[in-house]
């Protein structure tokens, strides 16, 4: 291919970062461009030419890629699995195209994500390293996300009781820095420590027994800050210590329907689609280590997360753990979230006085 | 009463033979029990309807099904069912809640797919769950559709057997019940030939057949178009098999088996309709995109999309199908 050809794919949280230096190896040479930031804009323009009442993240990926479009991007990039997320990329492709605009859309999507299919459309791209390279680059990759997700989950149970503000989000900067460039595996081992040993270091002030909330859901509005409105940190600035599962290392490595199912004890017989057997999972296991208590966040109109629902409300009145329920649209307003959140943080700290009888101290 | 929660399908034949015997010997020598059957009549009803019945009358039992759908049951469904989910999940809570009381047991299947890497829509492999925490009281009957084609058949067989009955028996009931269904999908085919022939305004209704054929949902719409004069076709009384392959020429990647098959009837049915009507009711999951594909991308036939929900007045669909009703006509006019 003699054109210049501008890699660019959907935003997921900081996730870009690892994709964006991954094609940046595969293809030297090319370029290789995350969309704009999620902004308002994006939303806005996803929901004016998506159907009305598909899930957020197909309004919230179609904006990111109108972007894309406008910022110079001519190879577009969608992968596809679960529920409704494995029939995005044809129906976006078509609207892209009918909205006239001039790109390759690459989708593996389902049946496209066999290996050999993967390698065929990498020669074809121009891809000009070996087999052996191109698994190099892959597990590279997949050490980045181990890294990049470890220390997020360890600074969302933190992040509420740091001494200095801003010290952790300091530190997921300096990572994803590090992370945008060309590593090496010997680099990423050091990386890796150095950072756990970091994180560790930095001071906080929490007590024994901190006000702990779950959040399950669907993975794309858990994943993508700007869908939820910053939930986490929202949470966090009341001194909420936040523990998610989710990330995109646990859907590629450590995401085992069969084992869910029976972790999650009978509330569920049989798989309901996409992380629906996850959620319902990890509540469970929420629930038994004794946490405040639950957000279970989804997408409107998202079926498995729908599907789970009535044994998630069963589960809350089996353990009495209180969940609250969050759907995000693209017209869900920030501040009726706000307001739903103080309740519930009101609710689980009350809660935990009367259960105990003690005055929570600031800070945990 | 004879309730098994589930029994494994794996070495069903073995085990089922050597059991086989001494079942008869029993059933022959204790008293017959006539279990009551309820089938809710929503979503795979209108697929499966008449394999269900059979299957069970075939076993000796008794079948109930729901009445048609009417405003009491949407009401009940509503009540159990979270404001999310789509208009037929709420029918069909309220269908088996209207059976709750009336039988021994309701038959809530679980679909997965049993055609390759086709799939069913993810609201119903989470069927059973749903209805379990929603009526935790209630005794269900289910069998689990998912692997080869020949599931069916061995899911049918585990079912039978938790009622008691021998694997020879439900063998032989599946085998009369998948006879029966065939000549009723045959029959249905052959009608709906003979209506496409006629004259008047065809049009095609373009829908999953639990929303098509539902009293409450797609009834109205096709008692308004027979009051015009037009004549109503549906896009799941066509052959099944020719459907998936024409859905190709539409969309490529598409693996919702029910959807495949109401996309290939298009394909089918454009050059020999008037219109086409995309029924669908919120927030359907699966027709959200492919409808939005079909409008995209079907350019030889006019279409509209109609979109059904639980406060549908009659006279806003009156105003769009008499207006839709009135375009095909000078349409014909003009182009004959």
């Amino acid at each position: 291919m003699d054109k210049q050809l501008v890699f660019s794919f959907p935003h997921m949280g900081d996730y870009h970062v690892v994709i964006r230096s991954m094609l940046g190896e595969l293809f030297p040479g090319q370029r290789v461009i995350s969309a704009p930031p999620t902004t308002q804009r994006t939303l806005e323009l996803g929901g004016k030419y998506s159907p009305d009442f598909v899930c957020s993240p197909f309004k919230y990926n179609m904006g990111n890629y109108i972007e894309a479009l406008e910022a110079g991007a001519n190879v577009l990039l969608q992968t596809g699995l679960g529920c409704r997320y494995g029939y995005y990329g044809e129906v976006q492709e078509q609207i892209l195209r009918d909205l006239g605009y001039e790109f390759d859309f690459l989708c593996f999507s389902r049946a496209h994500v066999k290996p050999e299919k993967i390698y065929r459309v990498l020669r074809n791209l121009g891809c000009p390293l070996s087999m052996r390279e191109i698994l190099g680059v892959m597990m590279r990759t997949a050490e980045s996300l181990r890294i990049m997700d470890a220390l997020d989950y360890y600074i969302r149970e933190n992040v509420g009781f740091e001494i200095v503000p801003g010290s952790f989000e300091k530190l997921q900067k300096q990572l994803l820095k590090e992370l945008s460039e060309p590593q090496t595996m010997l680099r990423l081992e050091r990386l890796k420590q150095g950072y756990a040993r970091a994180a560790g270091e930095i001071p906080v002030k929490k007590s024994a027994m901190p006000l702990r909330v779950g959040v399950i859901g669907e993975l794309y509005t858990l994943m993508e800050p700007f869908s939820n409105f910053y939930l986490e940190k929202q949470l966090a600035r009341r001194n909420i210590s936040v523990s998610r599962r989710m990330s995109v290392s646990f859907l590629l490595f450590g995401k085992k329907d069969r084992i869910s199912l029976r972790e999650s004890g009978g509330y569920l017989k049989y798989t309901v689609g996409a992380n629906g057997v996850d959620s319902v999972c990890q509540a469970k296991r929420y629930a038994e280590l004794g946490y405040d208590g639950l957000i279970h966040m989804k997408s409107f109109g998202c079926i498995p997360e729908l599907n789970v629902m009535p044994a998630l409300t069963r589960l809350e009145q089996d353990y009495g753990i209180p969940i609250l329920h969050l759907s995000f649209d693209a017209n869900t307003s920030e501040v009726g979230v706000e307001t739903r959140l103080e309740a519930f943080a009101d609710m689980i700290d009350m809660r935990r006085k009367k259960a105990y009888g003690t005055a929570r101290v600031s800070g945990g | 009463m004879l309730f098994v929660e589930t029994a494994p399908d794996v070495g069903l034949w073995k085990s089922v033979a050597r059991m086989n015997t001494c079942r008869e010997k029993i059933h022959n020598s204790i008293w017959v029990i006539t279990l009551k059957i309820g089938i809710p009549k929503a979503f795979l009803y209108y697929r499966y309807g008449c394999l269900w019945e059979t299957f069970f009358q075939e076993l000796g039992c008794e079948v109930v099904v729901s009445s048609e759908t009417c405003r009491t049951i949407l009401e009940d469904g509503i009540r159990h069912s979270e404001a999310e989910n789509c208009l037929p999940m709420k029918l069909y809570l309220g269908h088996v809640e209207s059976l709750l009381g009336q039988c021994d047991a309701v038959l809530v299947p679980r679909f997965e797919g049993n055609r390759g890497s086709e799939e069913f829509c993810v609201r119903f492999l989470g069927l059973y769950d749903i209805v379990r925490h929603t009526f935790p009281w209630a005794k269900l009957i289910t069998y689990n559709l998912k692997g080869s084609a020949r599931a069916e058949l061995f899911a049918f067989c585990a079912m039978g057997r938790q009622l008691g009955k021998s694997a020879d028996q439900c063998f032989r009931a599946y085998q009369r019940a998948r006879q029966r269904q065939q000549n009723q999908d045959l029959a249905r085919m052959e009608r709906q030939q003979r209506v496409s022939e006629g004259d008047g305004l065809k049009i095609l209704i373009a829908a999953q057949p639990y929303i098509s054929h539902d009293s409450f949902i797609g009834g109205p719409v096709c008692r308004m178009i027979r009051e015009q004069n037009g004549t109503v076709l549906f896009s799941d009384y066509c052959n099944r098999s020719v459907c998936s392959r024409k859905s190709k020429a539409i969309s490529t990647e598409l693996y919702w088996t029910m959807n495949k098959e109401m996309i290939g009837a298009i394909e089918l049915y454009k050059n020999r309709v008037d219109g086409v009507i995309l029924l669908t009711a919120f927030p359907c999951g699966t027709d959200s995109l492919v409808n939005e594909l079909v409008i995209r991308r079907v350019h030889e036939v006019p279409v509209i999309q109609l979109l059904m929900d639980e406060q549908q007045s009659d006279a806003g669909l009156q105003t769009r199908i008499e207006s839709f009703l009135d375009i095909l006509g000078e349409r014909k006019k003009v182009y004959g």
